[in-house]
């Protein structure tokens, strides 16, 4: 098979899962289209240097995530002191009980998979900085390992264990904040000590 | 065997499959006999299930998808720069 139409019958199957990411990296659909096509692009013209056999994908990823960084200067600022607020340890975990349960209906599985909407859970990755949201949308969404996403963002793999650690417990916070919003969460229910 | 303590530090490294194989062992081992850890670690297994599947669900215009095929076509790439 010819060398093009090889890498386009195998990078085209990865471009709904790019675009996904490149949609929660940039906040809008242009600039993700963009984004995506840059990725291609990119990806074609050094195709010569992919080598047969290792992870496509995550090639692909770590070219999109490169682009991002490079034309966003994203992953420079350190975030404000307000978005560091520190979040306890198993944030939403503790506040489960002020779920109204009257408001939830099916088994106790669906209802936490359909605790939040789908644009709760994208809001709130969009929402986090870019130090902590691509590590996060890196590993909870795509599923890469702290390896992979080390070498992505090009920063040792504790930094990236740490980064995950903080955004993750800032997404919990987002998210409980949404249901609060929508009226779902009922403090008094909670304990004293909680 | 790990302790509750040990078990939820290292939660998120279990559910990442971060672990060496014979501290998986043990974070099994502790969670097949404390409930709290055992719900801590279902209700993290499950958010993650969600945030993937929920993060993921948007819809790609074929109009892009048909601009991206015909940016890798021969008239905008130009000659094979790999040959």
């Amino acid at each position: 098979m010819e060398a093009r139409e090889k890498f386009t019958n195998d990078a085209m199957q990865y471009a709904p899962q790019l675009f996904s990411t490149a949609l929660r990296m940039t906040r809008n659909r242009a600039d993700a289209e963009d984004l995506v096509q840059e990725t291609f692009i990119k990806a074609w013209r050094s195709y010569a240097t992919f080598q047969e056999g290792t992870n496509l994908r995550a090639w692909l990823f770590r070219i999109m995530t490169n682009t991002f960084i490079n034309k966003y200067n994203a992953q420079q600022r350190r975030p404000q002191e307000t978005e560091m607020d520190e979040v306890e340890e198993l944030f939403l975990f503790r506040r489960l009980g002020a779920f109204d349960q009257s408001k939830m209906t099916q088994s106790a599985e669906d209802q936490l998979l359909e605790l939040f909407t789908d644009d709760e859970v994208k809001n709130a990755l969009e929402e986090l900085p870019d130090m902590f949201r691509l590590p996060v949308l890196l590993s909870d969404v795509d599923g890469f390992s702290y390896k992979e996403i080390a070498e992505m963002l090009d920063v040792p793999i504790g930094t990236v264990m740490s980064r995950l650690h903080r955004g993750r417990k800032m997404m919990q916070k987002l998210l409980y904040a949404y249901a609060k919003e929508r009226g779902l969460v009922d403090e008094s229910l909670l304990s004293p000590q909680e | 065997m790990a302790d509750c303590q040990e078990t939820l530090n290292e939660l998120h490294r279990y559910l990442d499959e971060e672990l060496s194989a014979e501290r998986v062992e043990e974070i099994i081992g502790h969670l097949k006999g404390c409930t709290d850890c055992q719900e801590a670690y279902e209700f993290h297994a499950v958010l993650r299930q969600s945030i993937r599947e929920k993060a993921q669900r948007d819809e790609i215009s074929d109009g892009f998808l048909d601009r991206l095929k015909e940016c890798l076509g021969d008239e905008v790439m130009g000659d094979d720069p790999n040959s």
